[in-house]
């Protein structure tokens, strides 16, 4: 099966090894991956930030780089929830429209679309991790597959922690604009985490990883952040 | 740095009250779904018929306030109609003067109605006594403080607070029992409902069916003010209304289970009218008061569905920025996810919009409401009219959109942005976000790099 990889912003800038994970994982599942390097960003930092008008621009250009105007598209599948939100629920508010794009979250496709439940080759692990629910797979309806996907690991062990589904407080320039309040709610996150010992922290959006990471840092607690795609990735491709 | 209001107040709360407010939002929000389920099998499928229900009232408004004020006047409650909230005071202050014209003790039940209006500052300055006999409202007052929550309006204080404010009003010997607290505010009050000649509440729902108000309550206070002084007046927006006595139950358990994970409050009041001349208690006279102060414009407009709202708070309590915040952050009787809607839509996006910039539109708000209202929607629906309305157009938000539209500049920019994440340059949405994290360093190699290598 063909699938258009889209890349997201914040992994095109910092993180991509996420989606060379994702590229590999959705590989091994039987899918041929294509790339276009004239996508850029989804439009929904504009979007929530209330610029719609700039958030329709980009969102035009996607939508064109994607293939995503044309009839019958190729499912696009990207290692974010809350992109995949954006296309799939925000577009419709800016566009006033109906249309339900054929774009995936990458666990979503996996497990939704490709009926995904276990792993015939996968390296034996042994590790812990906490999982973080990012909130955008809410709006997608997204469940918990991302979690299921790492149960199927032989040997991952997911530790749960208090508040898993609450936010994190990134919420895009949110972050910025309300950064204390943003940092409290990051830090109740933290702490929940840390109350279970575990020092891997895992999660399917690199919005809420990125945020998670600079409070981490900066207060020097022992935990890192990892997408879950990489932990995928290492386990069967 | 000019920063917004809820984050400004965010800094500024006492942890102890940040404890608080987090504490308890935590624990109802944790009850909530189980409690629903007890009732219901499919919690969903309630919430969505529920919608379905206030959706179709607000479609037919205007015709079930007319059938629920005919049936209302033919059981003796007597209907105003206040267009705003100084229609409301005026009506409310002329009833009240007609009881005592020289001023008397009023006893205030709950009313998030009444304190949109601002009801007891009118009161006061008519020469009224207005005491409030919600055990929390009672606090709010005596500490002239405002509620903080539309359910539990002293969610952000605790029993240590309250035991400091009752000893010093003294009411008794200071105790941290909350039984003790409630005993001594029990027999502080009850010489107010005595000799009140006006007793004032809010109203849950009112039935179109029957011209039934319907009450829920915990304490009994309501109970009390409603039915002791010779006059009750009950104050209630005009979205309140539900068609049919047969909804009530969907409703009252959504609303109970929602608010405070009870199956059942307490009380349930049920208000047919005045004293019948073969009953020996009860009100000689039943006022309505009903609110419009901005209703029927937001009903016509694009918030409609936040007037589906049946003030449960469940929103209030699941929000992770109001458990960061707490509700006094909102600056508006109306805060939280359901007051960043509901506040701009009844006074005003120009005045009101930036309240929805405070989310990191998590859906948790949508998740939780027992009539299904798609907050964060409306959260960015509000954002993009506010922007519209400033006038101004957002120069580096049309920057960022020229950048993602040319896709060669952008490749350019993406490559150096880690490398001036890290420069001396600043811009405030750099310094927001440093100021509690370091910046994001690259990890590994580029996406791009890799894709073009490989092929």
């Amino acid at each position: 099966m063909k699938v258009r990889l889209m890349l997201t912003c914040l992994c095109d800038a910092f993180y991509g090894e996420v989606v060379i994970a994702a590229a590999r994982v959705l590989e091994s599942a039987g899918c041929e991956v294509l790339f276009d390097s004239d996508q850029t960003c989804c439009g929904q930092p504009p979007f929530n930030s209330g610029s719609w008008d700039s958030a329709r621009t980009i969102a035009r250009h996607c939508l064109r780089v994607l293939d995503l105007d044309k009839d019958d598209p190729l499912p696009v599948v990207t290692p974010s929830a809350s992109c995949a939100a954006m296309m799939r629920e925000g577009y419709p508010l800016l566009f006033d429209s109906h249309t339900h794009l054929p774009v995936f979250e990458l666990g979503e496709f996996l497990w939704n679309h490709l009926n995904v439940r276990s792993w015939p080759n996968a390296r034996p692990t042994e590790r812990k991790i906490a999982f973080h629910t990012a909130c955008h797979g809410r709006a997608i309806g997204l469940g918990n597959v991302q979690q299921n996907l790492l149960a199927s690991l032989p040997g991952l062990q997911i530790v749960p922690f208090q508040d898993a589904d609450q936010c994190c407080g990134f919420g895009g320039a949110f972050c910025a604009t309300h950064s204390a309040v943003s940092a409290g709610i990051g830090d109740e996150k933290l702490k929940n985490v840390l109350a279970t010992g575990v020092t891997e922290l895992v999660s399917g959006d690199m919005g809420c990883l990125m945020h998670l990471q600079g409070l981490i840092d900066r207060q020097g607690l022992d935990l890192k952040t990892r997408h879950y795609a990489e932990l995928l990735a290492e386990a069967v491709a | 740095m000019n920063r917004p209001p809820v984050d400004q107040f965010s800094r500024s709360l006492a942890e102890e009250t940040r404890a608080s407010v987090r504490n308890a939002s935590v624990l109802k929000t944790a009850s909530r779904l189980p409690t629903l389920h007890v009732a219901y099998d499919d919690v969903d499928a309630a919430r969505q018929t529920a919608a379905e229900i206030k959706d179709y009232t607000l479609d037919h408004l205007a015709e079930l306030l007319e059938t629920f004020e005919q049936q209302a006047q033919k059981s003796g409650i007597q209907v105003h109609w206040a267009n705003d909230a100084a229609e409301a005071v005026e009506q409310i202050l002329e009833i009240c003067k007609g009881v005592a014209p020289d001023g008397c003790t009023i006893v205030k039940a709950k009313s998030m109605a009444t304190e949109e209006i601002h009801l007891n500052d009118h009161l006061q300055q008519a020469g009224f006594e207005p005491v409030e006999t919600d055990l929390g409202e009672y606090v709010v007052q005596i500490d002239h403080d405002a509620p903080s929550h539309i359910v539990t309006p002293i969610i952000h204080k605790n029993r240590r607070q309250v035991a400091a404010s009752f000893t010093r009003e003294g009411l008794g010997p200071y105790t941290e029992s909350p039984e003790d607290l409630a005993a001594q505010a029990r027999a502080h009050l009850r010489s107010q409902f005595q000799k009140a000649r006006v007793g004032i509440s809010g109203v849950n729902f009112a039935v179109a069916e029957t011209g039934r108000l319907v009450i829920v309550e915990n304490e009994g206070n309501n109970r009390y003010s409603t039915t002791a002084p010779p006059v009750h007046i009950a104050v209630m927006g005009l979205e309140k209304i539900i068609p049919r006595e047969k909804d009530l139950g969907l409703f009252i358990r959504l609303l109970v289970g929602s608010s405070t994970g009870q199956r059942i409050t307490s009380y349930v009041h049920f208000v047919s009218g005045p004293r019948r001349a073969d009953e020996p208690d009860g009100p000689d006279q039943v006022h309505l008061i009903l609110l419009d102060n901005g209703r029927s414009k937001a009903i016509a407009g694009p918030y409609r569905s936040i007037l589906r709202c049946i003030r449960c708070g469940a929103c209030q309590n699941a929000c992770p920025v109001y458990r960061q915040a707490s509700g006094h952050a909102y600056g508006h009787v109306y805060s939280g996810p359901i007051g960043a809607v509901l506040a701009p839509a009844l006074e005003g996006v120009e005045r009101l919009g930036q309240m929805a910039k405070a989310s990191s539109l998590c859906g948790e708000c949508e998740e939780v409401c027992p009539v299904r209202i798609p907050i964060p929607r409306m959260l960015l629906q509000i954002r993009d009219e506010a922007q519209r309305a400033s006038g101004s157009p957002d120069a580096a938000w049309i920057a960022y959109a020229l950048a993602a539209t040319h896709p060669r500049e952008w490749r350019t920019g993406i490559s150096v942005l880690p490398i001036l994440g890290a420069s001396p340059v600043s811009n405030p949405m750099k310094s927001g976000w440093f100021e509690f994290r370091e910046l994001p360093k690259r990890r590994g190699r580029p996406f791009r790099r890799w894709w073009h290598d490989r092929h």
